[in-house]
């Protein structure tokens, strides 16, 4: 009896007794989803603000705009939720979003005017860069997992490092004369949208199907929310923290190919204090940093309001010399607006 | 992960049909030898459980109970000795579906995830699906659903698993552990966190899936539950199998004796009152007032020792949280010793004079990861030096006085309290209690999860403190907690219902908690 009832539910009818209660939709949406949609309210009224401030704000090309600058960094965002959801931490995707490119271009770009090399041919430029940055995946996870050292510090470190390297290895100059291929995803056009906001797009929607419709996602909210009940039930939770650590690097390699094809040059600078965002906008976003919280639509949504609070500001004509201060204030109202709308404690 | 399809279909188990096999035992451990280091674990020991009986495994903290259920979980291997299962070996450590499918374990610590739902815990890494990779999100919540009142759990399968109760959370565990095909449980220390209805709920479910043919190993430091609800009793003493006896057949004495290695006074003797009528009262309360209690006003002389029961929701463990600050009451008036200590505010409740044990020492006790003495000396640091800074010697002094006086048992001082057996962690949190020589003394639950000898001493030193004059309260449903108080409180539905002095017979007392009138 006991045994046979859970035998053969897959082909039976659907006809059990559905709870009515916390379901919305028939029961499709679940009320503890609809906690995702809290930015929502925030978006649309900083949406109707900026439409007032200047109507300039809801023109297609402003949006695009919005869209294809907040895309690179989005893709960072969309790493480090995966890196927090495992109860852990990723501080060196921003310099990897510098060296990836970087160290592809120093191979490829040929010896004159920069520090460039001129080894390989430019079609290896892409390989190359994705390349990079899973190494740098590969060595974090190796000193996290492996040997167990505290994964804070360890990505600390490898900020500094791999921010050095690339400083070393372009003298401190930027690298121009990219090869095309290099170029063309932060520059190419896909059905009137630029590549790079369709890459962003598609990632994210992927990481939202991965994160609540697959197993794997779901054992990413299991070893972050507590990782003895996961190995209890039986998920190899060394391995999924290897896939999350070594795919995060790669995606912050992308964000830098991304970057680097829309300036067309890989500044030595590249990607410097961008990981203060990314932190702000998956915490907005409701990412929790004790693990095993928050969901990828919830990150998205949060770097969203930052970049439309930004943009904003702007077209209300800020003048350049404050944009440093309004950014970090902007954290903190996007913040707060989280924290009202969200109405949860922020851990 | 991409057998999860499968695994959720429980294969029969071998040890599933107890018929087939009558003779075998469900598990059977023999000559388990287990070292870490320099430690021995299990030295020789071993354990039959035949199928469908309910089998106790008691002995002190430390005894080896719970390394050998990590050996029988398979979440360990042992050095030497054989594990079988309906007699076939067991199976290796990493096939652990199989090891599900012969033993599942409830433990203290929850193997829930609390910020998943109740549904996905279920179903966790074996998730429904429909067709192709993806999740049914439906397909698990409706199978949660039926695995739920199957066993009739009635848990809505949407709700977070962090909001469940500590009842709730168990019987998720057991519905899941038999949705694997298990039909042998281990429950280590399942009623450690319950109150009485909901212990007597937890047995009533055993006694059910006991029927339907489920075999228990029981692991509790309450002896008066292994005779409510076991048939078999295993003691475990020093790393060492003891006894194993019909629990009809072993008298309480004989089992303690067993467990402690030295026959134990069966029951403690009337301690004289030391209520001491001249000096200001220790406590009193009048009309406090909170979300969950009502109308509270009752006194603790100097000296006295008055029991709060109660069971859970009952309002007991709010009202001795209000006492200390630990809550702010919404009405009323607390005065320990002579002063009004501002409400709400945990310094000043003890300045004006009180010490208190909290009801998780896990939580509120100390903290895990710093040294005894740091820990006993943590809310009296104006006796450790002047003028902020902490003199070291004077606080190892105080430590060291401390440790002797209750029988801490420990190599020093320096060691961080996580180290220490629950018994000895509680000693500690009773020594901090001490350390300012309080007048009033308030303990929540002080013997939960604590051995028998430890019990007896953490009580035996309540009486002690009585005794110079300190009034204590207790606020406990445990009762060899409260048999020694010179009167006890009732609490029913946030209410003192009543009020019953001492030489009450148990009935009286648990039909009082829960708010039945035996004389009626």
């Amino acid at each position: 009896m006991p045994e046979t009832v859970l035998a053969d539910t897959a082909a039976k009818a659907p006809d059990a007794p559905r709870p009515k209660r916390n379901a919305l939709f028939g029961g499709r949406i679940p009320l503890a989803r609809l906690r995702d949609l809290a930015l929502v309210p925030a978006i649309v009224v900083i949406a109707i603000v900026g439409q007032i401030v200047n109507p300039v704000f809801l023109q297609t090309d402003n949006l695009i705009n919005v869209l294809q600058t907040m895309s690179e960094i989005a893709l960072l965002v969309l790493a480090q939720t995966m890196v927090l959801i495992v109860k852990k931490m990723d501080l060196s995707l921003e310099s990897t979003m510098g060296l990836a490119p970087g160290v592809a271009a120093w191979l490829v770009v040929p010896t004159g005017a920069t520090h460039g090399l001129g080894l390989l041919p430019g079609a290896w430029a892409i390989p190359l860069t994705l390349a990079v940055g899973a190494v740098i995946g590969v060595i974090n996870a190796l000193l996290i997992i492996r040997f167990g050292l505290n994964g804070f510090i360890v990505t600390l470190g490898m900020l500094i490092v791999l921010r050095g390297v690339l400083t070393g290895i372009s003298g401190g100059q930027t690298f121009f004369q990219l090869p095309e291929s290099m170029l063309y995803l932060g520059t190419a056009q896909w059905f009137g949208m630029p590549a790079s906001i369709w890459i962003c797009l598609a990632l994210f929607a992927v990481a939202i199907v991965v994160l609540g419709w697959t197993s794997f996602g779901r054992s990413l909210y299991a070893i972050g929310g507590n990782v003895d009940a996961a190995k209890a039930a039986g998920i190899r939770t060394d391995r999924v923290l290897w896939i999350v650590i070594v795919t995060g690097s790669v995606l912050a390699a992308l964000a830098g190919l991304l970057l680097s094809g829309r300036l067309a040059s890989v500044a030595s600078a590249q990607g410097n204090g961008y990981i203060f965002t990314v932190f702000a906008a998956a915490v907005i976003g409701g990412i929790s940093l004790n693990g095993g919280k928050g969901t990828m639509f919830g990150a998205f949504c949060g770097i969203l309001l930052l970049f439309m609070i930004q943009n904003v500001l702007t077209l209300g004509g800020v003048p350049a010399q404050w944009i440093g201060a309004l950014n970090g204030l902007i954290i903190l109202v996007a913040l707060a607006i989280s924290r009202i709308t969200g109405g949860k404690v922020q851990e | 992960m991409s057998d999860g399809e499968r695994t959720a279909t429980p294969a029969p188990a071998p040890a599933d049909d107890g018929q087939a096999h009558a003779g075998l035992p469900v598990v059977e451990a023999a000559g388990i030898v287990k070292r870490y280091g320099p430690t021995v674990a299990l030295n020789g020991a071993g354990i039959t459980i035949r199928p469908g009986e309910t089998h106790a495994l008691v002995g002190r903290n430390g005894a080896g109970k719970s390394t050998l259920v990590s050996v029988l979980t398979g979440l360990q291997s042992a050095d030497e000795g054989t594990v079988t299962f309906g007699g076939s070996p067991a199976p290796r450590l990493a096939d652990r579906d199989a090891w599900r499918q012969r033993v599942a374990c409830v433990y203290q610590k929850s193997t829930i995830i609390p910020t998943l739902t109740v549904a996905e815990n279920l179903f966790l890494n074996r998730h429904h699906r429909a067709r192709g990779p993806l999740i049914s999100w439906q397909g698990v919540r409706r199978r949660a659903q039926e695995l739920l009142s199957t066993w009739s759990v009635d848990v809505d399968p949407q709700t977070p698993a962090g909001d469940l109760s500590v009842e709730q959370r168990q019987f998720v565990e057991i519905a899941r552990a038999l949705s694997f095909g298990a039909r042998f449980i281990i429950l280590d220390e399942p009623t450690a966190q319950l109150d009485g209805a909901a212990i007597n709920r937890l047995f009533d479910r055993i006694r059910d899936l006991q029927r339907q043919g489920v075999t228990f190993l029981f692991i509790s430091h309450h002896l008066q539950e292994v005779y409510e609800i076991c048939d078999m009793v295993t003691v475990f003493r020093d790393a060492r199998h003891i006894v194993t006896a019909p629990v009809a057949e072993l008298p309480r004495t004989e089992l303690v004796a067993a467990m402690t290695g030295e026959a134990a006074a069966d029951s403690r003797e009337e301690r004289a009152s030391s209520l001491d009528v001249g000096v200001t009262p220790a406590l009193g309360v009048s009309g406090l007032e909170g979300e969950t209690y009502q109308g509270v006003t009752f006194q603790v002389g100097a000296g006295e020792i008055v029991g709060l029961a109660g069971a859970a929701g009952s309002g007991r463990t709010e009202v001795a949280e209000t006492v200390v600050g630990l809550r702010a009451p919404t009405a009323g008036e607390v005065e320990i010793a002579g002063n009004r200590p501002r409400l709400g505010s945990v310094p000043a409740a003890l300045a004006a004079g009180a010490g208190f044990v909290p009801q998780d020492r896990h939580h509120q006790g100390f903290v895990p990861d710093m040294s005894i003495a740091d820990n006993a000396t943590l809310s009296v640091p104006k006796k450790l030096g002047q003028n902020g800074f902490l003199s070291r010697s004077r606080r190892d002094r105080l430590a060291a006085a401390m440790i002797e006086n209750l029988a801490i048992k420990t190599p020093g001082p320096d060691l961080p309290v996580s180290a220490l057996s629950g018994g000895n962690q509680q000693k500690v949190v009773m020594a901090r209690a001490l350390a300012d020589d309080p007048k009033l003394l308030v303990l929540i639950n002080p013997t939960a999860g604590v051995d028998v000898r430890s019990k007896e001493f953490l009580l035996g030193k309540v009486e002690e403190t009585a005794e110079t004059g300190t009034g204590v309260l207790i606020a406990s449903d445990e009762l060899d907690d409260l048999r020694m108080c010179d009167r006890v409180l009732v609490m029913f539905q946030g209410r003192v219902t009543s009020e019953i002095a001492r030489g009450w017979h148990d009935h009286d007392l648990v039909a009082a908690m829960e708010g039945v009138d035996l004389h009626a």
